[in-house]
């Protein structure tokens, strides 16, 4: 299926938004601003944007910690975004979540979440209830190479598979759970492979293929809309910086590290493909670009000028009733 | 004598005991880290350092990297010590509890109850507690309170360089099921520590300052807390007793008592929860078995009944100061 030309301009508008959220984030890091741990989905906006192209805003997709990539791809505000990663007032969250929990229910992003494998389980019930409430919303759950291996993971699946719920489930394998490889740790080493075993379709796909993702994405899908049932994406994927910002990642080899930018960038696959193929002229793409800088510089400048929150909100919205 | 960090000595106590006896191996995430990608082995050595340079001396078949999966690795630990060797698994963060909490609480904890005796558990499971580096909700916590109230675990709490290299020993030498966990904002607390190997027995409280008007009772990174307090009062002529119980299980109640009876006033600061906490459990052994000696209300300094927040100001809020111990301290000293 055809892709238009104002789902391309969305897709690299997405991709795009998401690479100078993250670079911001990491350059604005060093100034001991940002509080707490953040992880950076650099390198994989492939797989956000090409999943959530096929999301409806009442679609659900549960994250990971490193999940600032999903938000944006699910249409979260990025100045609100960049508030909540700075801790401040005006948060997405009132400050109360950081990075590792950012969530915008109303735009059915469920949250990043700090637990690793946290997410296929939400994802599951939220299609449980979408199924329940006959309004044709599917969901999607994101989890790295590390979650494959977690065993609420594969709980979610089986439950899936045996009520046969409208969820989809994507495995962005970028080939280290933290420090560890994916080849030491998925003993199988075929994360789509031992789905499969589980009953539902399993497919493996270039992460940095915009295009092959979001062709597959759509397939799954439709397939759970339709009432088909649950399937696996497993996206072969990189990921540019540390598992943390900070992290001095003595794991991944120099000569990796400098290949993943130069050889396996997403945008620059993108931009040679819709170029050369004359579906887009470089124009529009760098008009995106000034765009998208704009919108992170005033996102940065509003966040660092925004007051912190009262210390008496502490005690709010523990309970929706206090009685 | 040499000063090291709460971070060097505890990954001195590990490497003592797995010279000293080659059934001691530790597993857990990234305790080496670099286990199947193209940079370096022991690229971790634990998320925050700890179990740096073990793989190097001891070797992947003792020093074990795991997949991410809490369940397996405490069930295999659990199995593991049943079976014949000595694990020290990691929980790398103690929010992480509720991934594997089954094994921990209804396996290890019970296997010699439950079989008469016939089984021992020699594992001892570290983990990463306390807020203060802003990694909110899930990354926070102190749930020492919730292993506390489980039979047939012990439970230690160290709140210095110097405890955690000798609680830590004892943990690996004691035959029982040991929790022991590792307050993250202590890692680059220094003290003096000495090179050699030795113990402290649990259950058994250090006096950190001698005092007749009222007695501290804190926990963890609590007990720096209550000494600055301490120290800050002595020059006003208050004469603070602090007590650091180093465990939560088995408890040092003779020693909580005592003060109590010498003093007739206390204060306990912990960080695990203001309900059902060790705050709430202490306040109640001594409502019972030493209220006679009491002349005021005990109180309790806790974070309040929320999740820890995020935000740098909210966090601040919520973690027990200096101030707040302070301000509770002077209230209960006030003349009736």
């Amino acid at each position: 299926m055809q892709l238009s030309r104002e789902d391309l301009l969305d897709a690299y508008r997405t991709m795009r938004t998401i690479r100078e959220f993250e670079e911001r984030i990491h350059r604005e890091n060093t100034t001991g601003e940002i509080p707490g741990f953040v992880h950076l989905y650099a390198g994989e906006e492939a797989i956000a944007a090409g999943v959530c192209a096929s999301l409806t805003e009442d679609d659900s997709i549960a994250s990971t910690h490193r999940g600032h990539g999903h938000c944006i791809a699910k249409g979260c505000d990025v100045k609100a975004m960049m508030r909540e990663i700075y801790g401040r007032a005006g948060g997405l969250c009132s400050g109360k979540g950081g990075s590792m929990h950012i969530a915008d229910l109303e735009r059915g992003m469920l949250g990043a979440n700090a637990i690793v494998g946290g997410a296929p389980p939400l994802a599951t019930v939220a299609a449980l209830a979408a199924r329940t409430l006959g309004n044709g919303n599917v969901a999607v759950a994101f989890a790295g190479d590390g979650a494959s291996n977690q065993g609420t993971v594969f709980e979610a699946i089986n439950m899936a598979v045996v009520l046969k719920l409208p969820v989809v489930f994507v495995f962005e394998n970028n080939g280290y759970g933290e420090g560890t490889g994916h080849d030491y740790a998925v003993g199988s080493k075929d994360i789509a492979g031992r789905c499969e075993g589980f009953g539902l379709p399993a497919h493996k796909v270039d992460g940095t293929d915009f295009f092959a993702v979001q062709e597959i994405a759509r397939e799954a899908i439709e397939l759970a809309r339709s009432g088909g049932g649950p399937s696996a994406i497993e996206c072969q994927a990189v990921r540019f910086f540390g598992h943390f910002e900070g992290d001095p990642q003595l794991y991944r080899s120099q000569e990796e590290l400098a290949r993943v930018r130069d050889q396996q960038d997403c945008l620059a696959h993108f931009r040679n493909k819709v170029c050369g193929a004359g579906l887009l002229r470089a124009e529009e793409l760098e008009a995106i670009d000034g765009t998208v800088m704009n919108l992170i510089d005033s996102a940065v400048t509003e966040a660092r000028s925004a007051p912190f929150p009262e210390p008496s909100e502490v005690m709010t919205d523990v309970y929706k009733s206090y009685y | 004598m040499p000063k090291k960090t709460y971070r060097q000595a505890i990954n001195e106590a590990l490497a003592h005991e797995m010279r000293r006896d080659p059934t001691v191996v530790v597993m857990g995430e990234d305790v080496a880290g670099g286990a199947g990608g193209s940079g370096e082995e022991d690229a971790y050595g634990g998320a925050l350092g700890v179990t740096k340079g073990l793989i190097g001396e001891f070797g992947s078949s003792r020093v074990i990297d795991t997949p991410i999966t809490e369940s397996a690795i405490v069930g295999a630990a659990a199995g593991a010590a049943l079976a014949g060797i000595r694990p020290v698994a990691e929980l790398m963060f103690v929010d992480f509890l509720g991934v594997c909490f089954d094994q921990i609480f209804n396996q290890a904890a019970k296997f010699r109850y439950m079989f008469g005796g016939n089984a021992t558990t020699p594992l001892v499971l570290r983990t990463m507690i306390g807020a203060g580096f802003r990694a909110a909700a899930q990354h926070s916590q102190s749930l020492y309170h919730f292993f506390t109230a489980v039979p047939g675990l012990k439970c230690v709490v160290p709140s210095n360089a110097y405890d955690a290299k000798g609680l830590l020993i004892q943990a690996i030498r004691d035959d029982d099921p040991v929790v022991f966990f590792e307050h993250k904002v202590l890692y680059d607390t220094t003290d003096e520590v000495p090179d050699e190997a030795y113990t402290l027995p649990f259950a058994e409280a250090n006096l950190v300052r001698e005092g007749s008007d009222i007695t501290l009772v804190a926990f963890s990174r609590m007990v720096h807390l209550a000494t600055e307090v301490a120290d800050k009062l002595a020059g006003e002529g208050v004469s603070v007793e602090v007590l650091d119980p180093r465990t939560t299980s088995p408890l040092d109640e003779d020693s909580i008592l005592e003060s109590v009876e010498k003093t007739g006033r206390l204060v306990i600061v912990d960080e695990s929860a203001k309900r059902c906490g060790l705050a709430a459990d202490i306040a109640g052994l001594v409502a019972s078995e030493g209220f006679s000696n009491l002349k005021a209300p005990v109180k309790q300094v806790t974070p309040p009944h929320t999740p820890v927040p995020f935000s740098p100001v909210l966090e601040d809020a919520w973690v027990p100061s200096v101030e707040s111990v302070e301000s509770t301290v002077r209230d209960l000293m006030k003349p009736n």
